[in-house]
This record gives C-alpha cells, sequence and structure tokens, in this order.
C-alpha cells in the first residue's frame, strides 16, 4: 500500500506508539483488502456501533481507555448506537437487577465516550442519518462508521461511501483520520453483482423483501428493479424510511453494504444498469418467494401458542413519520375491535430528537392513551438480558429476528395481534 | 487420513484443536453473545443448524465467512483477549471485513493469540468435519487429520 509522508510518519510513530498502533491495525485490515492507499475521512461526523457497556466487553473498554490516556481521540465528533436500557421499557425487578449486571459498565463507557468525542447525549440512535440527528453525509462523502444498517444507508440512500467496518475499526477511522481505500469506497466495489426481480403485486413489507434479498446475496451488491413502481422517483420521506427498514433486513439477514433501487437511489438514477456489472445473477422475487421466507424462520419460543409477552417495533429506530403512522393504525385498530389498550405490551423505539419533535405533536398523547410506550432503548440489547431472552417477544423486525429470540410477524399481523386477537 | 490445505495468513500463528464445522454464514453476534455467561463459549445462533449448541471455544472453527452485525470484530477481539475465542478461524473463501477486522485487532492489540487463515477453497470445506484433529501452521498450511 502507498501511504503519503503523513501517514507514514503516523505508522512510524510520530504520534506516539498508540497512534502508530491505531495505523497499524488500519492498514493491515485495508491490506487483506487489497486497498491501495489510506484516504481522508471527508464528513463530518463518525458513527459507532458499540454503544453499550457490556461487562463482559472489557478488553474493548480497556483499549478505549488507553486511547484516552495515550492522547488519541476522534478527530471528528461521533454519534453511537442507542443506550441498552430505559427504566420506561417492561422488566420485572429480577430482570432489572441482571440488566444492571449485564451492562455493568455503562456508566463507565459513556464517561469515556465523552472523552473520545461523543457529539451530545441524544447522539445514541442507530438512525444517526435522520435529518433530526444531523448526521447525513453528502453524496461522495468518505465515512469510518460502523452500524450495519446506518452504513448499508448511507451508502444506498445517501450515496456516502463507507465499508462495513467493525465496531473499534470505525473509531480508528475517526481518531487517525484515515481510512484504507477499498471496497465499497471504490467506483469498482459500487457494482451490482445481482440483479432482484420484483414481481410482487403491491409493496412488500420492507423487513421480509430486505430479508429475502440479504439472504441470496449475502454481502454482493443488489441491483433492484421494479421497487420504484410502489416507492415512486424520489427519494421522500416515505421512500426513506421504507428503505431504512429494508436495508437493516438486508444488512442483516446477509451482510449486503450497499444496494441499488432502480430509478430511486443516487447512483442508479444517475449511471442506471451501468451500474451492473456482466454477468450479474439473477433473482425474481414474486409473492410465493417471499412466503418462502417467511415460513422459512423458525420459531424458537418454548411454546409457540404461547400468548406474546411483549411486542417491539422501531428496529431500526423509527421516523417521527412512522410514530404518528402507527399512532393511527393502532387508535383505528382499536376502536375497530371495541378495545382501550394494546392487548399486548407494547414499546416504540426511535432516537431522543425524534421522540422529542413526536412529544410536540397531538400524536404524543393520543398513542399513550393506547398503552404503547415510547423508547430511546435498543430492543436488541434490551433481549441481551439473559432473562429477557427467553421471553415470547413479537416484531415487524427482521433485525430483531435475526439476533434474538423474537418472533417476526408482518406490519398487518402486528397490529391485529397487538389491537384485536392478543395473540 | 491426512490432507492439507494452503491458505492466506491473516493472523499468523500455529495452533493445534478439534475441528467444529458450518457451511453457512457465522454471525458473530448471533452466535457468541451469550459467551460471557458460558463456562465455554457455545453458539447460540438458533438460524445456524450446523452450530446450534455446539462449543466453540477452544476449537478450529472451519467457515465460509462471517456474516451480520457490525458488532462482529469487536466480539472476536474480546473473545480472544478473554480467552473466550476459537482456536483458530479458518476460512474457505475470503475473509470479510468485520472478521478480518477481529483477527488484525487481535494480532495487534490482544496478549493471546488466534491464528486466522482465509482462502482454503471450497475443497478445505467439503472435505473436513467435527471432530477431525486441525494443525496450523504459520505459513497457513492446514493439515486436516481423521
Amino acid at each position: 500500500m502507498e501511504l503519503t509522508k503523513e501517514q507514514q510518519a503516523l505508522l512510524d510513530g510520530e504520534k506516539g506508539e498508540t497512534m502508530a498502533k491505531v495505523m497499524q491495525t488500519l492498514v493491515r485490515y485495508g491490506e487483506v483488502f487489497g486497498a491501495d492507499k489510506m484516504v481522508p475521512v471527508t464528513n463530518e461526523y463518525g458513527h459507532l456501533v458499540l454503544s453499550f457497556g457490556l461487562t463482559f466487553l472489557g478488553p474493548v473498554f480497556d483499549l478505549y481507555q488507553k486511547l484516552i490516556d495515550d492522547g488519541c481521540l476522534a478527530g471528528q465528533k461521533f454519534t453511537c448506537d442507542p443506550r441498552p436500557y430505559d427504566p420506561k421499557v417492561p422488566q420485572n425487578p429480577l430482570q432489572k437487577a441482571v440488566a444492571k449486571a449485564v451492562f455493568g459498565k455503562q456508566k463507565k463507557y459513556e464517561a469515556q465516550l465523552e472523552k473520545l468525542g461523543i457529539l451530545n447525549d441524544d447522539s445514541y440512535t442507530c438512525t444517526c442519518y435522520l435529518d433530526e440527528i444531523g448526521n447525513t453525509p453528502k453524496q461522495g462523502d468518505v465515512l469510518s462508521w460502523a452500524e450495519s444498517s446506518a452504513v448499508v444507508y448511507a451508502n444506498s440512500v445517501l450515496g456516502a461511501r463507507c465499508n462495513r467496518n467493525s465496531g473499534i475499526i470505525e473509531l480508528f477511522g475517526s481518531v487517525a483520520g484515515y481510512v484504507p481505500h477499498f471496497g465499497l469506497l471504490t467506483d469498482e466495489g459500487r457494482k451490482a453483482d445481482w440483479i432482484v426481480e420484483l414481481k410482487t403485486e403491491s409493496l412488500p413489507d420492507a423487513q421480509l423483501l430486505g430479508s429475502a434479498i440479504g439472504m441470496k446475496v449475502m454481502e454482493d451488491v443488489p441491483y433492484v428493479k421494479g421497487l420504484d413502481r410502489f416507492l415512486g422517483n424520489e427519494l421522500d420521506d416515505k421512500a426513506k424510511t421504507y428503505l431504512k427498514d429494508f436495508g437493516a433486513a438486508t444488512a442483516s439477514n446477509g451482510a449486503v453494504g450497499l444496494y441499488h433501487i432502480d430509478g430511486l437511489t443516487p447512483e442508479a438514477k444517475e449511471q442506471g444498469e451501468a451500474l451492473i456489472k456482466e454477468n450479474a445473477k439473477v433473482y425474481v422475487i414474486d409473492e410465493a418467494e417471499l412466503q418462502r421466507v417467511k415460513d422459512s424462520y423458525p420459531c424458537i419460543w418454548k411454546n409457540p401458542d404461547a400468548k406474546p409477552q411483549l411486542c417491539f417495533l422501531g428496529c431500526p429506530h423509527m421516523t417521527l413519520e412512522q410514530l404518528i403512522d402507527w399512532t393511527k393504525k393502532v387508535e383505528a385498530g382499536l376502536r375497530e375491535a371495541g378495545n382501550e389498550k394494546v392487548l399486548v405490551p407494547t414499546v416504540f423505539t426511535s432516537s431522543m430528537p425524534v421522540i422529542k419533535a413526536f412529544r410536540q405533536t397531538e400524536y404524543a398523547a393520543r398513542l399513550e392513551k393506547t398503552g404503547v410506550v415510547v423508547s430511546y432503548i435498543c430492543p436488541l440489547m434490551y433481549m441481551d438480558n439473559p432473562l429477557c431472552k427467553t421471553m415470547n417477544v413479537i416484531t415487524s423486525s427482521n433485525k430483531l429476528r435475526t439476533y434474538t429470540s423474537s418472533r417476526y410477524y408482518s406490519n398487518e399481523e402486528i397490529l391485529n395481534i397487538l389491537t384485536k386477537e392478543g395473540k | 487420513m491426512l490432507k492439507t490445505f494452503q491458505g492466506r495468513v491473516i493472523a499468523p500463528g500455529k495452533v493445534t484443536a478439534e475441528a467444529v464445522v458450518t457451511k453457512n454464514g457465522f454471525n458473530t453476534l448471533a452466535s457468541m453473545q451469550m459467551m460471557f455467561i458460558q463456562p465455554k463459549t457455545r453458539c447460540v445462533d438458533q438460524s445456524n443448524p450446523d452450530l446450534y449448541n455446539k462449543i466453540l471455544g477452544g476449537k478450529a472453527l472451519c467457515l465460509p465467512q462471517t456474516i451480520g452485525s457490525t458488532t462482529g470484530g469487536m466480539f472476536l477481539f474480546s473473545a480472544v483477549e478473554s480467552g473466550k475465542a476459537p482456536a483458530c478461524l479458518l476460512f474457505s473463501k475470503d475473509i470479510d471485513s468485520l472478521a478480518a477486522a477481529g483477527a488484525i485487532l487481535s494480532d495487534v492489540w490482544s496478549k493471546n493469540s488466534m491464528p486466522v487463515v482465509d482462502r482454503l477453497g471450497d475443497e478445505f470445506l467439503d472435505f473436513v468435519q467435527d471432530g477431525d484433529r486441525i494443525s496450523v501452521k504459520e505459513d497457513g498450511t492446514v493439515m486436516v487429520l481423521r
């Protein structure tokens, strides 16, 4: 790999041994993937995936303390994934005690993040790219981010350039100010290996479609045709919200870091089918294929007929439009069934800035009346508690389903369970 | 029966261990998220029938690639530093960015070693079975003894 004089000096220890090891890690990481050079990080803010003071991750916190002690702080402010704990989310006393033990390093870790460069106390969300949070890169920006759902959104919807970095590596990029140039940072790496032909009659659930594509293409880049029939050709709020959830499922059910939507996402609009590699494979998706994928999810509840104990919606965190839309849907569903409150304890998760904006609307009080709780928590981390892991949780998030024992239902099915059936 | 495969060294080291094999992508977070309460790291990813409930700690984990959350590399690094990791990772395909991060972070920053070799080829993963005796050399040679 060719390094500039400044980069070589960092590697040679000009700014100390710890910074040299940071640079050495980044260079070796790049060399594995044939990086030809290191390039500067160009967007304003970073984004970190590690938001939880998980007791077991002691080695990571020791490493971060070393960075702080040796003055290797991030050269840019950053946002961070959601917090793992919120007293508003239902937990029994035993679950609370275990959560405290599991996330025993939370306070200490948040203090480390303040020193390393977190933007502010409201910066804990996986949807850092939403306008309310303000970590929204421009097309062509080079990022040092982790969090698979944020990376795939930044690459695909915003046209920024970021690899699917691991936690720690993303902070190292913000500390050194450079990232290795390979993969999704290159023009060639952004070309599509797959053509996905969507043949459904209506718009599929975002997280089911994303799951099907993720499981098929794994880490490859798909070029999706036929989705703009339903989403249109402008990246309006509806389209962006859909793609947020769609992308999270492609990234967690597979390892997709970039997708193109024909006629909609920026690079597909500019370059069209020139983005598709020669001999790209084809994956046709119709209603039957989506049903096959949905039926393939194992139900890992001890008793599959058990009544749900908790419902999480908002993984990734909900947008303001989603909070308002779900408020209306839940109200209407309850009204039709003659019920006043949701029949399953339910938590909608969103970022603090979006929750604050939601509280300014009439819908916040209306949602509260239905019994739904709104929280900034990371549902995935809630379920990392061994006692919560065995709970019968339902969700329409395919990301949450993948990483936990929660059970996936479509948005429509969830609404029925919450408002009419209770199971 | 002894069969030898040659791969590319991502993190150098010598080790001998028993094989545990997955033909599916290895979801690091989903598989290893309970390691901190387990005496020996055991796979808790229900979506991976090849590995579910099997011991991973101290084993030669043979896999095509890792998939899933970008906490993956961090989990691997913590597992290595805490002595909870597999003895080595042996990839049939090109290593993915999350596993590579975990491998290199461990090699540069950890006191413990976890050799990692990739590009061992599809025939490696077709051949190797759970329980095979695996020896990894510094130059990326992997010997499978059955």
